[in-house]
C-alpha cells in the first residue's frame, strides 16, 4: 500500500483515512505493508516495536494487537531497507515533463538515494515522481499480492510497482482536483489523476458524490468504480465537555480554510444570523490559504467581536473546539467524503453539512444545504440555535448513523474488492 | 530673536501577549510580562538614562538657557514605575531643574480624539494627574496622540482649558506658510499652535544615520548652519521627535549622543537662537495667522493623516468594537476593567493592524511584534472579546448588588411601617 503521509505526521484526513483502512485490514487478516516517502522518528519506532519479536511477547495478553504486529510493516522508501547506495549529493534531475518514464530514470541514476520530505512543498511533483522510481523498486523486492494507491501523489509510485511486478493496482480516491481547486484545476494534477485510473485494475471511491465525478469529468469506465464510504474510528474518547469561557452559543467551521472548504459561505452567513440573535459567537478553526481574505471580509462585515479565528489546532485543542461548539457547519463546495462531522457528531454536537458532500450520503440527522445558499445556511444555523427540541433530537439520533461507519466495516468491503481483482487478474490463484 | 522649541515624545505600550480563542474568558493576563520590561529596561540602558544625563548636564552648564519639553504617556509612566524606576528618578531630576516643560496627553497614547469627546477628556484629565503625582507639574500645553489634530480636536482641547495645542506642519495644511511661527487654531476660543518643522526634525530624527542622504554625516556644524540660513523674522523652529531617536531610532555609534551633546551648546555660542518651552513660545510670539484645518492630520507615514492606525477595514472594526464598550465601561468602577480599558486603547494595536508596504511599511514592521497584520488583529480581537465577557459580567454583579440593595431597603421599610401601625394601633 502506497500512501503519503501517516500519524501523527499528517497535515489532512489523508493521513488519518490511511490508518483507518490498514488497522481496518489487518483485522481483517489481510498483510499490509505500507509505504509513505518518509518516516519520522515517531512512527519508525512504534513500526519497529510492531515488527518486533520481543515487543510481540509483551504483547500475548493482546492476541489481536499481535497479529496486526505481525502483518504491519512499514517501508520508508528512503530508507536503507531499499537497496540504494547514498550519495552525498542525492539531487535528482527529474524532468520537469509529466509523461517521463520512471523506469528510464532509473536506469540513468542505478545507484542513486532519493530524498523526500513526504510534505507538500514546492517540489512536490518532483517528489512524487522519486517516489515512483522508488517504488518500482520496492515492488521487486518484496512480496505481495495486491497493489493499493491512495490519492494522485502515490499514483505513478503505484504505476510503476504495478509495471515492474505485474499485480493489479487499485486506485482509492479520497479526493479529487475537482474537489481541491474548483474549475482552475491544475492540468497536471489532472493528467497524473486520470492516467492513474486508467491504469489502476480497480477505482474505490469514497463516496457516490466522488464516484460521478470520477465517471463525469475523468471518464473512468464505470464498472471498475465502486463506493466505500469511510469510517470513523472507535477508539477515540467521549466527547471533551470543557468548560467554556464563553456564555454564548458557538457555532463553529473546523478545517482547511481553503476554497474547497466553502469558508465565505460561513462568514456570510454569519452575518445573516447575527442579525437576528446577536449573542451567538462564530468560531473558524483552521488554517489556509484563505485565512486572511476571510478575516477582511469578517472585518469588513463588522463582526469581529462575534467572530474568531484560532488558527492552527492541535489534537487535543480540536477536541476542546468540538466540546465548546452548538453547532457545527461543514459548507464544502465539494467534499469527496468529509470526516469532520462525524466526529462532531460523536462529540454530541449538531451539524449542518453541504448537499455536495459524500458524508451527506451516510448521514441522515444532519440539516442538507446547499453550499451556496447561504440563506438556507443561516435560516439551518439559527433554527440550531434557537429550537433546543430541534438541536436536542440531532444531538440524539445522530449517533445512530456514525455507529455502522467504522473501519472494519470500510475495511472488509475493501478486501471483498481485493479478492473479486485477485480472482480476475489471475484465475489461477485461488485464495 | 528667534527660538527653538525642543519637544520629545515618550510612549511604551503594554504589549499583549500571545492570547489564544481558548484563553477568552478564562484567562485575564493580557500582556506580555516577558517582552514588555525587556523593552523598557533596553530602552532605559540605550537611550532614556544615557540621553537624560547629557540634557542634565547641559541644563546646568547653560545655566537655565538651554530648555526641552516632554510628553510621556501614561501607559510608560506605569510600565518605568512597574519595571524600571530608575527611569522616572532619572527624570525627576531633570524636571527638578526647572527647565523641562512637561505636556499633556491621553493617558494611554489612545486615539480617543477621533472616538468619542467623553473619553478623550476623561483620559486627558486622567494624564494630567498623573503627571501632577510624579513630577509636580501641571501640563499647559496639549500634544494629541501622533500629533493627531482637526479643528473639532482644537475645540475639545481650548474647552479643556489649555493653552496652546502642537502638531505637525503638513504642507496640506500649511500650502505656502512657514510652519515656523505661532498660529491660532480655528477654535471659538483662544488656542494657539505650534507646528512642527518636519524637515529639520526628522534630518535629525530619522536622516541622522542614513549613509545615502547627500548630507550625511549630520554634524551640529551644519545643522546651526542650517538654522542660521532661516529668514531672520521667523519665529520658533519646533524640533519634535521620539526621544528614542537617541540611541535606539539612531544608534549611539552613529554619533547621536555626541550631536545631542553639541547641538545646544553651538546654537548657544554661533546663532542667534534661543531655547524655549512651548508655554513660553505661545507667550512670547503674537500668532502670525488663523489655521483652519478641517480634516485630521498627524504626524504618521508619508499621508500624515490617520491611515496608519485606521486605513483598513480590520482596524476599523476593531476600533469600533473597542469604543462600543464605552458606556458599558463608563458604569462599571471595576478598577481592573479601568486599567485594562485604558492599555487596550493603545493606539500601537491599531497601527500594528496596517496592511500599508512600501517605505511606510518598513517603518511599520520596525515596530511591530507581530509577523504580520492579521495576526495582530486575531490576536486583539480575542483579547478584547475576553473584555467584553468580563465588563458584562461585571455590570451584571453590579446590577444583582443594587437590586439586593434595594431589597433590603424595602424589607427594613416595610418592617419600620408595621412597627409603626403596630404601635399606633
Amino acid at each position: 500500500m502506497f500512501g503519503w503521509e501517516f500519524p501523527p505526521h499528517i497535515s489532512g484526513g489523508l493521513g488519518t483515512a490511511c490508518y483507518g483502512i490498514v488497522t481496518g485490514l489487518l483485522r481483517e487478516e489481510v498483510e499490509v505493508i505500507f509505504v509513505i516517502p518518509k518516516l519520522y522518528g515517531d512512527e519508525n519506532s512504534e513500526a519497529f516495536r510492531l515488527v518486533s519479536a520481543s515487543d510481540v511477547l509483551i504483547n500475548t495478553n493482546k492476541p489481536v494487537t499481535r497479529k496486526w504486529s505481525e502483518r504491519l510493516q512499514y517501508i520508508e522508501a528512503q530508507s536503507p531497507l531499499a537497496p540504494y547506495t547514498s550519495f552525498d549529493q542525492p539531487e535528482v534531475k527529474c524532468t520537469e515533463t509529466v509523461e517521463i518514464r520512471e523506469t528510464e530514470v532509473m536506469e540513468k541514476y542505478p545507484l542513486q538515494r532519493f530524498e523526500m520530505t513526504g510534505k507538500y512543498g514546492t517540489e512536490l511533483m518532483q517528489e512524487v515522481h522519486k517516489y515512483a522510481v522508488v517504488a518500482s523498486e520496492i515492488a521487486s523486492t518484496y512480496n505481495f499480492d495486491i497493489i493499493h494507491v491512495h490519492d494522485w501523489l502515490t499514483f505513478p509510485a503505484g504505476i510503476a510497482a504495478s509495471e515492474a511486478s505485474g499485480k493489479p493496482l487499485i486506485a482509492h480516491i479520497h479526493a479529487t482536483e475537482y474537489d481541491r481547486s474548483g474549475i482552475n484545476i491544475n492540468q497536471a494534477v489532472f493528467d497524473i489523476e486520470k492516467e492513474g485510473m486508467q491504469q489502476a485494475d480497480h477505482v474505490i471511491a469514497v463516496s457516490d458524490y466522488t464516484r460521478k465525478i470520477i465517471i463525469d469529468k475523468y471518464e473512468i469506465d464505470p464498472n471498475k468504480v465502486s463506493v466505500i464510504h469511510n469510517g470513523i474510528s472507535s477508539k477515540d474518547n467521549e466527547a471533551v465537555h470543557s468548560s467554556k469561557g464563553i456564555q454564548e452559543k458557538v457555532v463553529t467551521f473546523m478545517g482547511r480554510i481553503t476554497y474547497q472548504k466553502g469558508p465565505e459561505y460561513f462568514v456570510e452567513a454569519a452575518r445573516k444570523v447575527l442579525d437576528v440573535i446577536p449573542n451567538v459567537r462564530f468560531v473558524m478553526a483552521g488554517g489556509g490559504d484563505l485565512m486572511n481574505t476571510m478575516i477582511e471580509r469578517v472585518a469588513e462585515l463588522k463582526m469581529s467581536s462575534r467572530f474568531h479565528f484560532t488558527g492552527f489546532l492541535n489534537g487535543s485543542e480540536v477536541d476542546k473546539m468540538y466540546g465548546m461548539s452548538d453547532v457545527f457547519v461543514m459548507p464544502s463546495v465539494s467534499e469527496p467524503f468529509g470526516i469532520a462531522p462525524l466526529e462532531a457528531i460523536k462529540a454530541n454536537v449538531p451539524v449542518i453539512i453541504s448537499k455536495q458532500s459524500g458524508v451527506s450520503e451516510v448521514l441522515k440527522n444532519a440539516i442538507k444545504v446547499d453550499f451556496w445558499d447561504v440563506d438556507a445556511l443561516a435560516d439551518a444555523i439559527a433554527a440550531l440555535l434557537q429550537y433546543n427540541s430541534l438541536s436536542g433530537l440531532f444531538r440524539d439520533h445522530g449517533k445512530n448513523d456514525i455507529k455502522v461507519l467504522n473501519w472494519q466495516r470500510s475495511a472488509s468491503v475493501i478486501k471483498e474488492v481485493y479478492i473479486r481483482q485477485l480472482k480476475s487478474s489471475s484465475p489461477e490463484i485461488s485464495r | 530673536m528667534s527660538a527653538i522649541c525642543f519637544y520629545f515624545q515618550i510612549h511604551q505600550p503594554f504589549r499583549l501577549r500571545p492570547y489564544r480563542f481558548f484563553d477568552i474568558g478564562r484567562n485575564h493576563d493580557y500582556y506580555d510580562e516577558t517582552t514588555n520590561p525587556a523593552i523598557i529596561k533596553k530602552i532605559a540602558e540605550k537611550c532614556y538614562l544615557p540621553a537624560n544625563e547629557i540634557i542634565h548636564n547641559l541644563i546646568c552648564r547653560h545655566n537655565g538657557n538651554f530648555k526641552v519639553s516632554f510628553s510621556i504617556s501614561g501607559s510608560a509612566l506605569d510600565q518605568f514605575e512597574r519595571y524600571a524606576p530608575e527611569i522616572l528618578t532619572s527624570f525627576q531630576k531633570l524636571v527638578d531643574t526647572g527647565c523641562v516643560e512637561l505636556l499633556a496627553e491621553t493617558y494611554a497614547h489612545s486615539l480617543a480624539s477621533v472616538a468619542s469627546k467623553k473619553e478623550f477628556r476623561r483620559q486627558v484629565s486622567q494624564h494630567v494627574g498623573k503627571i501632577y503625582n510624579i513630577f509636580g507639574q501641571h501640563p499647559k500645553v496639549f500634544r494629541n496622540t501622533e500629533l493627531i489634530y482637526n479643528d473639532a480636536v482644537a475645540h475639545q482641547v481650548a474647552d479643556m482649558g489649555f493653552n496652546g495645542i502642537l502638531t505637525e506642519g503638513a504642507d496640506s495644511i500649511l500650502a505656502h506658510k512657514s510652519p515656523n511661527y505661532v498660529y491660532l487654531a480655528h477654535t471659538p476660543s483662544e488656542l494657539k499652535v505650534l507646528l512642527k518643522n518636519y524637515k529639520l526634525s526628522d534630518d535629525i530624527a530619522f536622516r541622522f544615520s542614513d549613509q545615502s542622504w547627500n548630507q550625511w554625516p549630520l554634524s551640529a556644524d551644519k545643522y546651526v548652519h542650517w538654522l542660521n540660513r532661516l529668514p531672520e523674522q521667523h519665529h520658533v523652529i519646533n524640533l519634535f521627535m521620539d526621544y528614542e531617536t537617541f540611541g535606539e531610532h539612531q544608534w549611539a555609534d552613529s554619533g547621536i549622543f555626541n550631536f545631542l551633546q553639541e547641538l545646544p551648546e553651538q546654537i548657544l555660542s554661533s546663532s542667534g537662537f534661543s531655547f524655549v518651552h512651548p508655554s513660553e513660545a505661545l507667550n512670547k510670539f503674537e500668532p502670525i495667522d488663523i489655521l483652519s484645518v478641517p480634516h485630521t492630520i498627524s504626524w504618521a507615514d508619508e499621508a500624515r493623516d490617520l491611515s496608519a492606525w485606521l486605513g483598513n477595514s480590520l482596524q476599523c472594526d476593531a476600533f469600533e468594537s473597542l469604543y462600543k464598550l464605552k458606556k458599558k465601561v463608563r458604569r462599571c468602577e471595576n478598577p481592573e476593567i479601568l486599567r485594562d480599558w485604558q492599555y487596550l486603547q493603545a493606539s500601537d494595536h491599531f497601527y500594528y493592524m496596517s496592511t500599508k508596504d512600501f517605505a511606510d511599511g518598513q517603518v511599520h514592521n520596525y515596530f511591530n511584534p507581530y509577523p504580520s497584520p492579521y495576526l495582530a488583529f486575531i490576536n486583539y480581537m480575542n483579547v478584547l472579546s475576553d473584555f467584553e465577557v468580563r465588563l458584562n459580567k461585571c455590570l451584571r454583579t453590579k446590577a444583582r448588588l443594587i437590586k439586593h440593595k434595594q431589597l433590603i431597603e424595602n424589607l427594613l421599610r416595610d418592617e419600620k411601617r408595621s412597627l409603626e401601625a403596630s404601635v399606633k394601633v
